[in-house]
């Protein structure tokens, strides 16, 4: 009798912790979804084909330094209930404000336009031509924030997260080898040594899993949803699990077309899914759409992101919770980014490859400050009181800011000049 | 016609005098950083300065070699 009612008492307290947990789920899991967005898919399906599973241990060990740098913004927003641009504005002045700020707008409106190609170009595979991709793409994305809760729309997007776990049957489709996953994935090494592109494609790995747009979004995010000091520990838990997904996500790209495409020269996920259709049509088919999905999921992110610090900034009323006409131009700034960067799509002749480059390195300008206003928010006794990082998190957190701007400094430099590697 | 241009050019004067005295008011309401300037702090932004510098710098250098 003493052991079911132990059991019942368990099955109890589990039930009611994993309620709460869906409750406060949403921001560390979308966040981390959006990170594979179609930049970051492009860049595991190329890692694939070019060095197989032999970079799988290196996305692993990016579990943490995604997680490190994302969980500081989960305690900065429950502690101080600003968004990270009024944060940096408040901390630091409206020099370091407004650098922050521009420097973001653009960064996100760039990423925007990388994030419609995928989509359209995920989409010109089922001959949906690109035009009626983007008015369809804006007006779910508008329908999504127009309903006026905050709740909804995190339901709507963690919906959308979790079709970005599709890579896991697609990679299962291809048939690896478990034993040639395991034996050349997990055991740290340099595939073909250590060459210039083996350290470029390493540094784009880094790129992909923190971008400046992550830290402003989460923050943001944890705002609009009312999240407490009290909710720390469940906003950490929420963001571990997206790193941990994230990750995942990333492997299974990198198995599949590491299975199938190895040694095939690809430049992007869509040509990738296109050769895969002729090879198994069901893996193209769900490669094109996992691209779609982290396009769209990226877009949802990156535009709110950048609403959400115009709000801020300018003191307009900038919660998903209100409806149009309680926060015009928070709901203005939205659409206009999106159909600005749609439009930009549409335009013959667009430098698109260029603006893909360019985001590289505007976003090497704006990361590292983000990344330094972070750490030194957390170590303030005024603004953070008792949540302020401790000595330990300091030393994790510092260390990998640092290998994070140096890395991506050098990513964004070899892209100024390509030749610099060797 | 030339009354509905000066109108037309009186709104945006307007407009662009309503967002001058929107970003004074903001950079007023910013002047002072909240946080403390202790040693580490004023450090890491001179780093963070001279780290953008360079970054100007090379993209300056990047746009030169590029047009000629």
């Amino acid at each position: 009798m003493n052991f079911w009612s132990n059991l019942y008492y368990r099955y109890r307290r589990f039930a009611k912790a994993f309620k709460l947990y869906l409750i406060l789920t949403g921001p560390g899991i979308i966040v981390m979804m959006a990170d594979n967005d179609a930049g970051g898919i492009t860049t595991y399906t190329v890692t694939g084909a070019k060095f197989g599973y032999g970079l799988i241990w290196f996305l692993l060990l990016l579990i943490p330094v995604a997680y490190v740098a994302q969980e500081m913004t989960v305690r900065l927003g429950a502690v101080t209930k600003r968004g990270h641009a009024e944060a940096i504005f408040d901390a630091f002045g409206s020099f370091w404000g407004w650098f922050s700020f521009l420097d973001l707008s653009l960064v996100n409106w760039l990423t925007l336009v990388t994030e419609f190609i995928g989509m359209t170009a995920a989409l010109l595979i089922f001959h949906v031509p690109a035009v009626l991709t983007i008015i369809v793409v804006s007006v779910i994305m508008m329908l999504m924030v127009l309903q006026g809760r905050y709740w909804t729309w995190e339901k709507i997007a963690i919906f959308f997260s979790l079709i970005n776990l599709i890579y896991i049957p697609a990679a299962f489709l291809v048939h690896p080898s478990v034993s040639d996953v395991l034996a050349h994935g997990l055991i740290p090494h340099f595939p073909g040594g250590f060459t210039g592109e083996l350290f470029f494609f390493l540094m784009a790995n880094i790129g992909t899993t923190i971008a400046p747009w992550m830290i402003f979004f989460q923050q943001s995010a944890v705002v609009d949803k009312g999240m407490k000091e009290k909710d720390i520990p469940w906003g950490q838990f929420d963001t571990l699990l997206g790193a941990v997904f994230t990750a995942l996500v990333a492997i299974f790209c990198i198995i599949m077309t590491g299975t199938v495409l190895l040694g095939v020269n690809i430049g992007s996920a869509a040509q990738a899914a296109e050769l895969l259709m002729g090879i198994n049509p069901y893996v193209g088919t769900f490669l094109a759409i996992g691209l779609f999905d982290a396009g769209f999921l990226g877009a949802i992110c990156i535009s709110l992101a950048s609403s959400w610090a115009f709000g801020e900034v300018f003191g307009w009323a900038h919660s998903l919770n209100f409806r149009v006409r309680e926060a015009p131009w928070f709901y203005a700034c939205y659409l206009f980014a999106l159909v600005t960067a749609g439009s930009v799509v549409l335009i013959p002749g667009a430098p698109l490859v260029l603006i893909t480059l360019f985001v590289q390195v505007i976003a090497v300008t704006l990361l590292p400050a983000a990344l330094v206003f972070l750490i030194l928010l957390l170590n303030s006794e005024e603004v953070m009181g008792r949540y302020k990082n401790t000595q330990m998190q300091n030393i994790v957190s510092c260390a990998i800011v640092i290998a994070i701007i140096i890395l991506s400094s050098l990513y964004g430099i070899s892209t100024l000049f390509p030749g610099w590697l060797g | 016609m030339a009354f509905e241009n000066g109108m037309m050019l009186g709104r945006v004067r307007e407009f662009i005098r309503r967002q001058y005295l929107i970003i004074t008011e903001i950079n007023r309401k910013y002047a002072t950083p909240r946080i403390t300037m202790s040693r580490w702090v004023k450090l890491s932004l001179l780093l963070l300065r001279l780290y953008l510098i360079f970054l100007v710098l090379l993209l300056g250098y990047r746009f030169l070699t590029l047009i000629s």
